[in-house]
C-alpha cells in the first residue's frame, strides 16, 4: 500500500511538473530544438532544475535501502551500444516532429485533444513493434 | 515569457522530487517510456499495478491543478495527422529502444552520472534539433 501511494505521489509530482514548467506546451519543446528559430532556453531550467533533487537523491542510495524495501537499481552500466544511439536517434526525430515525449504525452492526456491520443496510441503502437525493429537493428549491426 | 525560465526550474524542481521519491521510496527509476512500455510489452507485469497508480499520478494531478492556472494550459500540438502518428511511433519505437527518454535518460541518468544517460540526451537533442532544421527551415513542414 505504502509502495502504491509513493508512485502515485511521484507520478503526481512528475506530472505537475512538466505541466508548471511549460513542457507539455509543444512549442516550447521545438523552440528550444529549434536553434535557428525563436530559441527557446526553457527546457535547460528544466532538466537543470529536475537533475539537482536527483543528482543529491541518488547521494542518498548510498548504504541505504528503499523506504518500501528491496534494493536500489543497479549501477548504470558503461558501455555503449549500437541501440542506445539508434533508439536515441530515432526518438528524436519523433520528439522533433511532434514536441512531445512520453512524460507530457501522458500529462497533458486530459487537455490534449484527439490529437494527443492519437499520438499516445501511435507511441504505444511503437513500443509494441520496438523489440522486433531492435532485431532488425541488431542484424544489421552485425552485419556492418 | 520572462517568467518562463522561473517556471521552468520550478517545475523542473518538482519532476526531480517526483524522481527522488519514485527512487528513495520505492527504488525505482522514474522513466517514463520505460514504465509505459514495460506495461506494453508485458515486461513489467509483475510491478504492473505501482506503474499504473504512478501514470494515473501523472495524468491526475495537473488535471486537479487545472482550475488553479490562470489559464488553460495549451499544448499547441499540431493538427496534422500523419506529423502526430509518424512522431508517436517514432517516440514509442525509439524510447524501447534506447531504453530511456528525456526522464529515463536525461533526468535520471545524467544525475547519476551516467555516460549511457548523457550519450543518449546528446543523440535525441541533435537529432531533433536536425529534424527542425530539416521539416521546418528546409522543408516548412512542420
Amino acid at each position: 500500500m505504502q509502495r502504491l501511494f509513493l508512485a502515485l505521489l511521484a507520478g503526481g509530482l512528475f506530472g505537475s511538473g512538466l505541466l508548471l514548467s511549460g513542457m507539455t506546451d509543444t512549442t516550447k519543446v521545438q523552440g528550444w530544438l529549434d536553434v535557428f528559430g525563436d530559441w527557446d532556453p526553457t527546457l535547460a531550467f528544466v532538466m537543470g532544475g529536475a537533475i539537482v533533487p536527483m543528482f543529491i537523491a541518488w547521494r542518498l542510495t548510498k548504504g541505504r535501502r528503499p523506504l518500501v524495501g528491496g534494493s536500489f537499481p543497479a549501477p548504470a552500466r558503461p558501455e555503449m551500444d549500437h541501440r542506445l544511439i539508434t533508439g536515441s536517434v530515432l526518438f528524436g526525430i519523433g520528439w522533433g516532429l511532434a514536441g512531445l515525449c512520453p512524460g507530457p504525452a501522458i500529462a497533458s492526456l486530459s487537455y490534449n485533444g484527439t490529437g494527443g491520443l492519437l499520438f499516445i496510441g501511435a507511441m504505444l503502437l511503437g513500443m509494441v513493434v520496438a523489440p522486433f525493429v531492435g532485431r532488425q537493428l541488431d542484424r544489421l549491426a552485425t552485419k556492418g | 515569457m520572462e517568467m518562463d525560465w522561473i517556471w521552468g526550474l520550478v517545475g523542473g524542481g518538482l519532476i526531480g522530487l517526483g524522481g527522488a521519491v519514485f527512487l528513495l521510496g520505492n527504488g525505482r527509476i522514474m522513466g517514463a517510456s520505460g514504465i509505459i512500455g514495460g506495461l506494453v510489452d508485458g515486461s513489467g507485469l509483475s510491478n504492473a499495478a505501482e506503474r499504473l497508480v504512478f501514470l494515473l499520478g501523472v495524468v491526475a494531478l495537473p488535471l486537479l491543478l487545472r482550475p488553479l492556472l490562470s489559464e488553460t494550459p495549451n499544448t499547441h500540438l499540431t493538427s496534422n495527422i500523419w506529423v502526430i502518428v509518424i512522431a508517436g511511433l517514432l517516440v514509442g519505437t525509439g524510447t524501447r529502444i534506447a531504453n530511456g527518454c528525456t526522464s529515463g535518460h536525461g533526468v535520471c541518468g545524467i544525475s547519476r552520472l551516467s555516460l549511457r544517460g548523457l550519450v543518449a540526451t546528446v543523440f535525441y537533442i541533435l537529432a531533433g534539433g536536425i529534424t527542425l532544421v530539416l521539416f521546418r527551415h528546409l522543408w516548412g513542414m512542420i
